[in-house]
């Protein structure tokens, strides 16, 4: 198959993927940019792409100033207990204080957002969410950012990015290749957002067959935010912070309108409560800063998802399973019973149609909850991602270097999951730090900084090479065999996915050993990992749709190695009921009250850590944090 | 639920193809129809179904875990601005929904931010983003900053 090449020349801002974080950042670029050229990459259809592609029933970071509802740091401290601690709490307040504005727009542009008909506000599902009617939300965000783009380009699977021959360690543009025709496609381009997808397949599924696609994150997330990044030498934060989730059994529907709103309750298999119990033993483990239930009780503090995690985990582990959500009374009233139906409709139809499946109706039956095998993400309750720098109003001098959201690469900006350190973001935070990271790549271009950008031919050329090596591969070696799918010579993606799965769910804490490793483990996991990685350079693709999952597990494994290396460099658990490491059990605050920051020199290979300093949102007058989010 | 496509339906249009987000629904070379070439990495997230103008693609629930004999079907209507669902559970009860996907005719409520009175230096050097502090809060005030709020930012241990 001939290949051929596409040059996108003089882009100002590519923004590499369409979903919240890239929609927002096309939007936004346009309006400080009016005569630059904005050009969005997707690897799908824009329409339908990224993790909102099957709709939203809540918007769940939304902080309702405009009501007298929340301000800004009420959200970093909340942000702040659920992660124990871990968290940018410049980049949170720098989202939160512009993140209304986002929600705000989507009203005006036609997304139906419930109001409560006695205030007059949105209708309130917890303190942070609120509820939609959103199967359009990404057609609806899709259209606002064809506005502004000058150009969309879809099924562009985005491989590399191109870094400047002329500088070090700045960006130059985003190679990839269209998935339908096999063109080779060059984005040259003065600066970059990535806006590229979390983590899912990356830990073995609880799921044997088909049902691996009905993962919590959705299966097209392949880490190619991370993959990217690090490829690219920039620096990582907090990539130990996988999450698990406590979800409705099998189809991952969602539980926090059924908590919040529905006020259903779980119970374990007997019928009792058994969150509490565990909570003593588990203060000892923690701490009891980071866990009082009796604090908790008396000021709707919340009790950290993943501490509530362990408790699920624990005593289904006592052999009290399974855990049951208890909807049976909320679902006797029509009105709840509709909002409960119409929340898996609107974001997670799988679970409607396995309710269906299994005759379970939740009037009549408690279904059942499990917890998730773990994912890489950087936008719900975790915060894995790339280094970026914050504003220059609210960080202190180790996270600010110059532009907002631009990461240790220069030119190279980040949205959504691929910001570190910014947990419960969401879609609509994402879309807000797009919109950040779209100013902020603006002004670095009027500033001057991408000048004399050089990007030599030998570097197009030997990428071309690169990702279409797996499609010359298997044309060389397929007749070495009759049949099948078996050969001495190269593995095919879905042979290397199932490696990667596997050896990251039993070394790394997945859910088979329950979230269980240590650093012996850690050590085997980084020497397959590396041995695998030479098996990649022999992946086959029979065909362009094979060459597309043949880069997405490329993404993957280089998401997981440095998932690896952060979850052995971090000797302590500092999210019980995320992971453990069973060599350290205990959060260790006197070593370990920082985040974590690695590089891969992209010559070597090599990964070094670093510890940086976590600050916090204090008073401006006591040397005490303000009195916990209620 | 992986999908499938229904042979007498589909005409091979190749809406699906040109929307599934995970690359999965494919014409067949033979019957010149689409299909579902990886079940396993279906999230069922439905954007083919919408798609589809001959309503030629439904959903089976994921082999590894759900009994055949239900179906959940969807209609979305641009113009009337509603989606409509309708379950069938493996005993037979039906339940039905229909909800709105938008308040406006179709992108009509999106501003084009090239014809729009672009930024003054003012606003570039400023913190504030494209429309704001109009639609952050009601009152008088401006962007929330460390010093509105009162706040520092410190190293330390703080819960």
């Amino acid at each position: 198959m001939a290949h051929k090449t596409i040059v996108e020349d003089d882009i100002d801002v590519l923004v590499v993927g369409g979903g919240l974080g890239g929609t927002g950042a096309a939007w936004e670029a346009r309006f400080w940019g009016q005569d630059k050229k904005i050009v969005i990459a997707e690897k799908a259809n824009i329409d339908r792409s990224g993790a909102v592609a099957q709709g939203l029933y809540a918007i769940n970071c939304y902080m309702g100033t405009r009501w007298g509802e929340n301000n800004p740091e009420d959200h970093v401290r909340y942000a702040r207990i659920d992660l124990m601690g871990m968290v940018r709490e410049d980049l949170l307040f720098d989202m939160a204080r512009h993140v209304d504005s986002t929600v705000h727009q989507f009203e005006d542009w036609g997304l139906p957002i419930m109001r409560n008909s006695k205030t007059g506000s949105y209708l309130r599902e917890g303190r942070w969410q609120i509820m939609i009617h959103g199967e359009s939300y990404k057609p609806i965000v899709a259209e606002a950012a064809k506005k502004s783009a000058d150009k969309v380009f879809n099924r562009i699977c985005v491989t590399h990015l191109l870094m400047d021959d002329a500088k070090d360690n700045r960006v130059a543009g985003a190679v990839g290749f269209n998935v339908r025709t096999g063109d080779y496609h060059v984005f040259k381009s003065k600066t970059v957002v990535v806006a590229a997808g979390g983590a899912s397949n990356i830990f073995k599924p609880r799921s044997v067959g088909e049902g691996a696609g009905r993962v919590w994150y959705a299966p097209w997330s392949s880490g190619s935010a991370y993959g990217l990044l690090i490829n690219a030498g920039a620096k990582m934060t907090q990539m130990e912070n996988r999450i698990v989730l406590a979800r409705f059994k099998d189809g991952y529907g969602p539980v926090g309108a059924y908590f919040l709103h529905l006020k259903t309750y779980t119970q374990n298999g007997l019928g009792e409560e058994y969150e509490s119990k565990w909570f003593p033993e588990l203060q000892k483990m923690v701490g009891k800063e980071y866990l009082d239930p009796e604090v908790s009780h008396r000021t709707h503090r919340p009790i950290p998802t993943c501490l509530r995690n362990h408790a699920l985990i624990s005593e289904v582990n006592a052999g009290r399973g399974p855990i049951h959500m208890v909807t049976m009374h909320a679902f006797q009233d029509p009105h709840l019973e509709e909002v409960g139906w119409e929340n898996f409709l609107g974001m997670t139809v799988g679970q409607a149609v396995l309710w269906a499946a299994t005759d379970v109706d939740p009037k009549n039956e408690n279904p059942e909850l499990t917890t998730s095998e773990p994912y890489v993400m950087g936008s719900h309750a975790t915060g894995a991602g790339g280094w970026a720098s914050g504003p220059e109003d609210v960080s202190p001098p180790e996270y600010f270097w110059g532009y907002n959201r631009m990461m240790t690469v220069e030119g190279l900006f980040g949205a959504g999951d691929a910001v570190g350190g910014t947990p419960h973001a969401f879609s609509s935070g994402s879309f807000t730090e797009g919109r950040l990271a779209a100013k902020a790549a603006c002004k670095y271009i009027d500033d001057g900084k991408a000048k004399g950008i050089r990007v030599s031919d030998r570097q197009i050329e030997e990428r071309k090479d690169e990702i279409f090596a797996p499609m010359d591969r298997y044309k060389v070696y397929r007749n070495e065999i009759v049949a099948g799918t078996v050969s001495p010579s190269y593995i095919h993606p879905k042979q290397g996915l199932d490696r990667l799965q596997k050896l990251m769910d039993e070394y790394c804490g997945g859910v088979t050993v329950n979230y269980m490793t240590n650093e012996k483990l850690l050590n085997i996991c980084l020497k397959k990992l590396k041995i695998m990685e030479e098996d990649l350079d022999k992946l086959a693709a029979k065909d362009l749709h094979e060459l597309l999952r043949a880069w997405e597990l490329r993404h993957r494994h280089r998401t997981a190695e440095c998932v690896t290396h952060h979850t052995l460099f971090r000797k302590e658990t500092r999210w019980p009921g995320y992971y453990y490491r069973g060599d350290a059990m205990k959060l260790d605050d006197e070593n370990w009250h920082v985040l974590t920051v690695s590089r891969r020199d992209p010559r070597t290979g090599e990964y070094t850590m670093e510890k940086a300093p976590c600050y916090h949102l204090v008073d401006q007058n006591e040397e005490k944090a303000p009195a916990a989010a209620e | 639920m992986p999908t499938f496509v229904y042979m007498t339906r589909c005409d091979g249009c190749g809406h699906c193809v040109d929307i599934c987000p995970s690359d999965i629904m494919h014409i067949d070379p033979t019957y010149r129809r689409a299909y579902n070439i990886e079940p396993d990495m279906c999230w069922e997230c439905y954007s083919c179904v919408k798609a589809c103008p001959q309503n030629a693609i439904d959903a089976r629930g994921y082999a590894d875990f759900a009994p055949l004999g239900h179906s959940v079907r969807v209609r979305r209507e641009e113009e009337k601005g509603t989606i409509s669902w309708r379950i069938k559970f493996r005993d037979g009860t039906e339940k039905n929904f229909v909800s709105p996907i938008t308040t406006k005719p179709w992108g009509e409520g999106i501003p084009e931010l090239k014809d729009v009175t672009g930024p003054n230096r003012d606003m570039r050097d400023s913190q504030l983003l494209y429309s704001e502090p109009k639609y952050i809060r009601m009152d008088e005030g401006g962007l929330h900053t460390l010093e509105s709020a009162g706040l520092k930012m410190k190293q330390g241990v703080y819960y």
